[in-house]
């Protein structure tokens, strides 16, 4: 009996396989769509996974970055003295020293810093296991820190420093030393700048155990200085917006890559048909074809979906340097460029292959189980799209639009990620439909006998070919999105950069005294100087900041306002309004013309403006009523507006005449030449995975239009007898793959704009908490038409160049085959 | 980035750090000791000097144990830790180019928590050091000194926090000062590797832990060891178990062995009035019992007719400091009763 069943069940398969035998392409289809889905998925997750744990890595190993800062109020010195009486009272800092060192012409910035106490700041002193880990033989801490110690730098800052008098001071290359810097031992520092006792600033840990004295008693002449409200942002928020978009685009590209898969295995079942109605006739069971069928279809899905796992490692580790780069930029932490191969990672890719596998095969097992045994096999009811059909498309489409609202009433990351997949699978189903009613439409109009065949022709077909329009809509959709929000990323980040850096220079003044000889030397030698003095200050019950700005274009050319009222730079200016920024409106539910309290009296709101990676509220106002308001707070930040091509200099004549520290001043187009380097790579990024996407929906296309070629011939050969030659045929035949990719295209603008609109405003809210603007850019959308075009073309060229070479007995044929 | 690279630095220069990171042993205890004072059988011990620190030496620490019962009924353990390792054999005492690099652990274990912290200090510039007179270790505000007016070490206030827990105790001695081996000269090594050593085990002590269950007034027994050495182990020795008891009938047992090819072991049995009977290699006999490290131990005085078997209160009590140990209290069954603490270093990290 086993034996009789096991001989059975060779023969079902061997039937069942001998279909794919027949038409390899189509094997190749199904397995190229879920192939790809898969390696687009699991290349995106490798990308991001991989992003992730090296910064984790990172972060663990050296803190998050910029550790609060003590450093002395105007004036006032920071000795040794006060280091130990901070520790002593339990207050977990460490000393820092920061200088110049002239030799020559040349400036090297120094950086004392204590090591012992340094890594104590960091949970990575806890961290038993790596102590031993990675130091070369050469690092002695004694060596380091015993007159004369020992220097790290680079190369370049050692030939920098050839010749200096260092007090015997021996230099230790350090590849990765920070550009132009020397780091030595904070006592080595202080002899070297001749300091004595006194030290720039300590650095303390992020979280100091409870039950140390306040600040105020231990050391009262020290402020406390938040590293985020300088211009250093926090820039994770912006790294995790990315790594969602990614993964936005990676489900999307896999939804493109069933549509493919959903076609093939379809077209599969359909054809098929006749020889699974001969084996039941035979006497195998329902149940057996159906669990060999879902055989059949769980090794494709393994199979195309391990080699969609080893395509997305390979994807992956081509765009990892890019993504390492661009989150090296945008984080600072370095990102290996290299992947590890992660099981979850792999795991995921399978499984995402088989759910969709099953998703994409459950209409044909479905009908497989229904299929009645005895009707007349029919040729292709499956590319013959039926009003029933459509209709049915169009309310299922309808119940997802229906159910959107419902998606973003539950709210969450998750309600937001369901809303859009609802409006995106809405927006697929209705395509048919649409153009459809738009070939209707074209038909009332249409004058002439091959016009109008033409157009019928084309409705008719619109059914084999609604899976592929719907896939490249999809495609052309998920571009337009996620291009959108890249764009919108790029332009709010630059915008933002510009808010913080939209001046050549940024200096800092020690004291108040040097401040004002600071502006005094610069009034002959600058464009403008912007003073920006800011306070500390209960907003809305939170402690923020208030900012105090000159009237200047550099605000009003390039502030990144989320909302503003008219005339709100002149309010500004003359006192009558602030600006909030978006932390604080949206906590605080204040919008433009709401009233809010500040010291000194109420003012209303004139504009929102954003201001990423800052957890605090933010007010600015004009800097004379500033000045009223606030006639205590110090004096000691400015902006400089100068030629660009003078910047440079500038900043080195400045901290040359003053012995500014390096950290004193800021030269705005070295970090935004940085930051729009990062941009460029995910732009790199983005780019790749938009030919991928297109490529994928090409496939889709191919693979409808080569079905069709083979069923419609009987269409065809009446048309070719009443005098069109094959060519012409051709010709229509590719012209009209490029005006439905157009149409496809034209309906794809606003689903793209829509969800681009739904990953900005709702996705990104939900997940971040605050919004970004969006930015549609014309030429993006002009590339996107062009490459829907070119992928209709390339998709199209194939069957087109079959038809026009396609054997005029092939077509006889049709008419011999009828009687 | 700046602050990051400053980071790094700091990391590879500690980590490279003989001392300060590896100071309890295993790793360093049998490297170079080029330029620094060699332990001398014929030193002897002076006091209140040698309480001090012995810059001269190429490591050094002040160690504090406690065994307490809490008024909530439970057995409680406290740990405070003062390292001294100095990164050159000579150089000035005051100052940044002091070099000296101190390290600091404290805990408190309960039968079901343990809670440590770790601190790092430079010398030279009064973060962290010690005075022999008026005796004081400190490290930032962890301190165990001697109050105002108390000579020597008969008398010490004990403090120390971290990030979830802080303690608060006072120790009073009612017993010598005990120097182990010949007169504080403690042969660790078959090839004759030593350290100065001498302890206090006679102190009882009291004072309040503060706990994340809130706060516990303690009272009970407490031993602190001084040592001192520039190369206490030979190169094949990986560590060791060392074994502090208070028995219940007055007596004090101190018994460890460094393991290497062959376990060298050594020990004092002290009596209720101080005197010292040195153990050796035979006098004393330790067997591990399951578990690395093992935290039961059945501990063998034959001479002196102890046979006990000791047992963690807390068999989770890893110090998962930049060099991780075991260390925590233990109870005493078998032919004498008691309690005290046991350290072992240079297992396998679990």
């Amino acid at each position: 009996m086993t034996t009789g069943r096991l001989a059975r069940w060779r023969l079902v398969l061997g039937a069942l396989v001998s279909h794919w035998m027949r038409r390899p392409l189509q094997l190749a289809m199904l397995l190229a769509g879920l192939m790809l889905a898969t390696a687009l998925w699991s290349g995106v997750q490798a990308v991001n996974a991989e992003a992730r744990a090296s910064y984790a890595t990172a972060a663990d190993r050296l803190g998050t970055g910029a550790l609060p800062r003590l450093e002395p109020a105007g004036g006032q010195a920071l000795t040794t003295a006060d280091f130990v009486a901070l520790r002593r009272a339990g207050w977990q800092v460490s000393p820092v020293v920061e200088g110049r060192l002239r030799n020559g012409t040349a400036r090297v910035s120094l950086l004392g810093i204590e090591p012992v106490t340094r890594l104590g700041l960091t949970p990575a002193a806890n961290d038993g296991g790596d102590a031993s880990a990675g130091p070369g033989p050469q690092a002695d801490l004694g060596a380091f820190i015993t007159p004369p110690g020992q220097g790290y730098a680079t190369a370049a800052t050692a030939r920098a420093l050839d010749g200096a008098d260092l007090r015997g001071l021996a230099i230790v290359i350090d590849a990765d030393a920070p550009p132009n810097t020397l780091i030595v031992d904070v006592g080595i520092a202080q002899g070297l700048l001749g300091m004595g006792e006194n030290l720039t600033a300590l650095v303390a840990a992020t979280a100091q155990p409870p039950g140390a004295p306040p600040l105020d008693r231990i050391a009262p002449h020290l402020t406390l200085s938040d590293p985020q409200a300088g211009s250093a942002a926090d820039p994770a928020a912006l790294t995790d917006s990315f790594h969602l978009n990614l993964t936005a685009f990676a489900l999307l590209s896999f939804i493109v890559g069933l549509f493919i898969t959903q076609s093939a295995v379809g077209l599969a079942f359909e054809q098929r048909g006749g020889v699974l109605r001969t084996l039941r006739a035979l006497g195998v069971p329902r149940a057996e074809v159906l669990a060999l069928m879902a055989a059949e279809l769980a090794v494709a899905a393994l199979v195309a979906g391990a080699a969609g796992i080893v395509l997305g490692w390979a994807m992956a580790a081509a765009l990892m340097p890019g993504v390492a780069a661009t989150l090296s930029g945008l984080y600072g932490a370095d990102v290996a460029g290299s992947l590890q191969l992660r099981p979850g990672w792999v795991l995921s890719g399978l499984g995402m292959a088989l759910a969709g596998t099953a998703l994409a095969g459950a209409r044909g097992l479905i009908q497989t189980a229904r299929m009645p045994l005895l009707a007349a096999g029919m040729a292709a009811p499956w590319a013959q799209a039926t009003a029933r059909g459509l209709r049915l498309q169009v309310i299922a489409a309808g119940v997802l639009v229906l159910a959107l609202p419902l998606c973003l009433a539950v709210g969450g990351l998750v309600g937001g990620f369901a809303a859009l997949a609802c409006g995106l699978l809405a927006a697929a189903l209705v395509l048919p439909a649409v153009l459809d009613a738009v070939l209707r439409l074209a038909a009332t109009r249409a004058r002439g006998v091959l016009t109008g065949w033409f157009v019928a022709d084309t409705r008719q077909q619109l059914g084999g070919l609604s899976l592929a329009l719907m896939a490249l809509m999809l495609a052309l959709a998920a571009n337009i999105g996620v291009g959108t929000m890249v764009g919108s990323f790029r332009s709010t980040f630059t915008g933002w950069l510009d808010q913080r850096l939209s001046a050549e220079l940024y200096v800092t003044a020690r004291t108040e005294d040097e401040g004002r000889a600071i502006r005094d030397w610069l009034a002959t030698r600058a464009d403008a100087i912007l003073p920006i003095w800011n306070a500390e200050a209960s907003l809305a019950g939170q402690p923020g900041r208030i900012y105090g700005v000159a009237d200047d274009p550099t605000y009003r050319d390039n502030w990144p306002l989320l909302a503003a009222a008219p005339g709100l730079w002149d309010s500004l200016a003359e006192g009558r309004a602030v600006l909030v920024n978006e932390q604080l409106s949206r906590r605080a539910g204040l919008d433009i013309g709401d009233r809010i309290d500040l010291p000194g009296g109420a003012l209303p709101i004139a504009g929102v403006y954003s201001d990423y990676g800052n957890p605090s509220p933010q007010v600015m106002m004009g800097l004379d009523d500033f000045g009223h308001r606030f006639p205590d707070a110090p004096r000691l930040y400015q902006a400089v507006r100068v030629a660009p091509d003078r910047a440079g200099a500038l900043a080195a004549g400045l901290a040359d005449r003053f012995d500014l520290p390096a950290s004193a001043i800021v030269d705005q187009s070295q970090a935004k030449r940085v930051s729009l380097q990062i941009f460029e790579r995910t732009f790199a990024v983005t780019a790749a995975l938009n030919v991928l996407t297109l490529a994928v929906a090409g496939i889709a296309l191919l693979t409808g239009l080569l079905t069709l070629a083979s069923i419609r011939l009987p269409q065809l050969a009446p048309v070719w007898a009443a005098g069109i030659p094959r060519r012409r045929l051709a010709r229509l035949d590719l012209l009209r793959t490029l005006l439905l990719a157009v149409a496809t295209g034209a309906f794809a603008v606003p689903v793209g704009l829509g969800l681009a609109w739904m990953l900005l405003a709702v996705v990104n809210v939900e997940a971040f908490g605050w919004r970004l603007p969006m930015d549609v850019s014309v030429p993006l959308l002009a590339r996107l038409g062009a490459a829907s075009v070119l992928t209709a073309l390339a998709a199209g060229a194939l069957p087109a160049l079959r038809l026009a070479r396609i054997t005029p007995g092939q077509l006889l044929r049709v008419f011999a085959d009828e009687r | 980035m700046n602050a990051r690279r400053a980071g790094l630095v700091a990391a590879l220069l500690l980590a490279a750090l003989p001392g300060a990171a590896q100071e309890r042993g295993f790793a360093g205890l049998g490297g170079d000791n080029a330029g620094y004072a060699l332990p001398d059988r014929a030193r002897g011990l002076t006091f209140p000097r040698d309480h001090g620190a012995h810059e001269d030496f190429r490591i050094e620490w002040w160690y504090l144990t406690a065994n307490l019962r809490g008024e909530d009924g439970r057995d409680y353990g406290v740990q405070w830790t003062l390292f001294r390792s100095a990164l050159a054999p000579e150089g000035p005492l005051q100052g940044w180019a002091a070099p000296q690099a101190w390290m600091a652990h404290a805990a408190a274990t309960s039968p079901d928590g343990h809670h440590f912290a770790e601190r790092f200090g430079r010398g030279g510039i009064g973060q962290a050091g010690v005075t022999a007179a008026p005796f004081a270790a400190w490290i930032d505000d962890w301190q165990m000194a001697a109050p105002e007016g108390a000579a020597g070490i008969d008398r010490l206030r004990v403090t120390a926090r971290g990030g979830d827990f802080g303690y608060d105790l006072s120790a009073t001695a009612h017993g010598p000062l005990v120097a182990h081996g010949q007169n504080g000269f403690s042969v660790k090594s078959a090839s004759g590797q030593a350290s100065h050593y001498y302890s206090q085990p006679f102190y009882d002590i009291e004072g309040t832990l503060a706990l994340p269950g809130g706060e516990v007034k303690v009272a009970g027994q407490a031993w602190l060891d001084r040592e001192w050495s520039s190369q206490p182990l030979d190169r094949s020795q990986r560590g060791w178990d060392w074994i502090a008891l208070h028995l219940d009938d007055g007596r004090k047992l101190m018994a460890a062995q460094v393991r290497g090819d062959a376990p060298f072991l050594f020990g004092s049995l002290i009596a209720p009035d101080g005197t010292v009977q040195p153990l050796r290699q035979g006098d004393l006999m330790l067997d591990a019992g399951r578990g690395s490290p093992p935290t039961r131990w059945r501990v063998r005085v034959p001479g002196a007719g102890i046979d006990v078997t000791i047992d963690a209160v807390n068999p989770d009590s890893g110090m998962a400091t930049s060099v991780p140990y075991w260390e925590g209290p233990v109870t005493v069954e078998g032919s004498s009763r008691g309690r005290g603490y046991l350290e072992m270093t240079g297992y396998p990290a679990r």
